[in-house]
């Protein structure tokens, strides 16, 4: 375990020489970075990378082989309740008769308690207004398209009034008037939580993003690197609901950059 | 359907009450657990618990009938059985999802030929066939209140873990980020399913369970707003059924079992038809009003 860093900015994610296998595959050879708390983070890589294997190593879904990860100063387990999570799509019967309000209220579900109670109620409203939902609550689910149940299921992360939201392949399939409207709700929530969007988009990220990090480059034992970004004006801005940055893959910034050098490793 | 009625209340014929009885006790059963198996997709891993347990009735029966382990009740090996095959299924299930499938049907298949191998060997006359459709007006006083404790549990269970099980089967891996013991959930789905087919085998019969435990829950499906409205929906599609089948099989001379189950495949064929005929309405009308794509 490392000590907190001299800054006065706080670590929301930290992995930490972390490595990953399934059976003889190696997906993640000591990966080691860090996110601050606050931060709107990128984490990108081409399908098959092991972006997912870090989202479940993240959220405690699955355990390293070696190395330490911590979340919110938390095993990862541990910091699951202040934990937003939007997965790429719910593994859900289309079939299955639910409303809109109903599957936002899941983010507010704690262990075996049955209650929901009146600050419940509360914050799933409040979810609905900030995904920008609100007007369809009463609506099956069923009936949404992609799009809307996408920016549905951001509302049930939010519900949980997380520290830390994780979006996984968030603009997947999605029109760009939804992109639109998603980035404009993560852009009214940077700098309140901290923000990591997976995404196998290798070239260009949402301008909203602070920190880029790579998965899967170094061969056979893959690890995380960070990346320089810079404006993209030659990009359309509907295609990233917003102004795009470009990734620059010949660059690696050192794992301290963002510290000033004082993080140690 | 007079000739029903009158019977019902005929003092010298109580199996014709103990069916009706049967038939709405278990219509709880079949909403409530049958809503769960429904959205959650498991009805071929109940299916495969339900056959399996053939094997474990046709073992009781030739143990009892050789002197081997003699009044060995029916009940007894189909109970060691579902408890089995549901032990091999959750496992596989939750640990080698690559091989759900064989394995799902392997237990299914073995189970029904190791039944059907120690009937054949058995001394004296067994019918498979009882046992695979069941004869509702065998019930007695004694499966009435077993099977009224199993729908007092699974009534309990359901609304004491209602936002658990609506949560893990909605999408289980966001359940599981919540603390929901998904895992957990699925193994007490499957069990209360492997007793619930071994109680409801003698008189709905071992394919008849699967039938209602889908049918009248994926009816109630097309018009419920949540789960909840789908276990009591489907409670009531499952008496519905279960009364219009009884009455019809007293009028037509028919076995009860497979006409309940013929009204209920039925209902929810016709429903189906409704909903796809509906939805593809609305896509129509939706298209003919909605915004244009530029050229």
């Amino acid at each position: 375990m490392h000590d907190e860093p001299a800054t006065d900015t706080k670590i929301a994610i930290r992995f930490d020489d972390v490595s990953f296998s399934y059976g003889e595959l190696r997906v993640l050879d000591g990966a080691h970075f860090h996110i601050h708390a606050g931060e709107f983070a990128a984490l990108i890589g081409p399908n098959g990378a092991g972006k997912t294997t870090v989202l479940k190593l993240l959220l405690g879904l699955a355990s390293p082989s070696s190395g330490t990860i911590t979340v919110l100063g938390l095993p990862p387990k541990n910091a699951r309740q202040s934990i937003g999570y939007v997965p790429q799509h719910a593994s859900y019967d289309p079939a299955f008769p639910i409303s809109v309000s109903e599957v936002v209220r899941m983010g507010r579900l704690r262990g075996s308690t049955r209650r929901y109670a009146r600050t419940d109620a509360d914050a799933v409203s409040k979810a609905l207004e900030l995904a920008d939902v609100a007007e369809l609550a009463s609506r099956p689910y069923s009936e949404l398209s992609g799009g809307q149940r996408r920016r549905v299921l951001v509302a049930r992360a939010l519900a949980a009034e997380p520290e830390l939201l994780v979006l996984d392949e968030p603009t997947a399939n999605m029109d760009a008037e939804s992109e639109g409207r998603l980035f404009r709700t993560l852009g009214s929530l940077k700098g309140h939580a901290t923000i990591l969007v997976v995404t196998h988009d290798t070239g260009f990220v949402s301008a909203l993003t602070d920190a880029v990090f790579c998965v899967g480059e170094r061969g056979a034992g893959r690890s995380v690197i960070r990346h320089k970004v810079e404006p993209a004006d030659h990009v359309a801005n509907e295609l990233y609901g917003g102004p795009a940055l470009q990734v620059l893959h010949d660059t690696e910034l050192p794992e301290n950059s963002c510290c000033g050098g004082k993080e140690e490793r | 359907m007079n000739g029903y009625v009158s019977a019902l209340f005929d003092p010298s014929m109580p199996f014709v009450r103990n069916a009706l009885i049967a038939g709405l006790l278990s219509s709880i059963l079949f909403g409530a657990l049958g809503a769960v198996v429904t959205v959650k997709r498991i009805a071929g891993l109940a299916g495969a618990i339900s056959h399996a347990v053939l094997g474990g009735i046709g073992m009781a029966l030739f143990l009892s009938a050789t002197g081997v382990v003699p009044g060995l009740p029916p009940i007894v090996g189909a109970f060691v059985f579902a408890v089995i095959a549901a032990g091999i299924i959750g496992f596989v299930s939750l640990k080698a999802k690559q091989r759900e499938d064989t394995v799902i049907n392997a237990v299914w298949a073995i189970g029904m030929s190791v039944g059907v191998l120690f009937i054949a060997k058995t001394p004296g006359y067994a019918d498979p066939m009882s046992y695979l459709f069941g004869n509702i007006l065998l019930v007695s006083a004694k499966d009435l209140a077993m099977l009224a404790i199993l729908d007092a549990a699974v009534v309990l269970l359901a609304w004491r873990f209602y936002p658990q099980i609506e949560a893990s089967a909605f999408d289980e891996e966001f359940a599981r980020v919540r603390g929901v013991p998904t895992d957990a959930i699925f193994m007490a789905t499957l069990a209360v399913t492997a007793i619930a087919v071994v109680l409801l085998q003698t008189f709905v019969g071992l394919v008849m369970v699967i039938a209602m435990l889908t049918l009248p829950s994926g009816t109630a499906g097309f018009v419920s707003r949540n789960l909840a409205g789908m276990m009591v929906g489907g409670a009531v599609m499952s008496a519905a059924f279960t009364v219009t089948g009884l009455a019809a099989s007293w009028a037509l001379d028919m076995p009860a079992g497979a006409v309940v189950v013929v009204v209920a495949g039925a209902v929810f064929l016709a429903a189906s038809a409704v909903a796809a005929i509906g939805a593809r309405t609305r896509r129509r009308k939706a298209g003919e009003t909605g915004p244009r794509r530029p050229a």
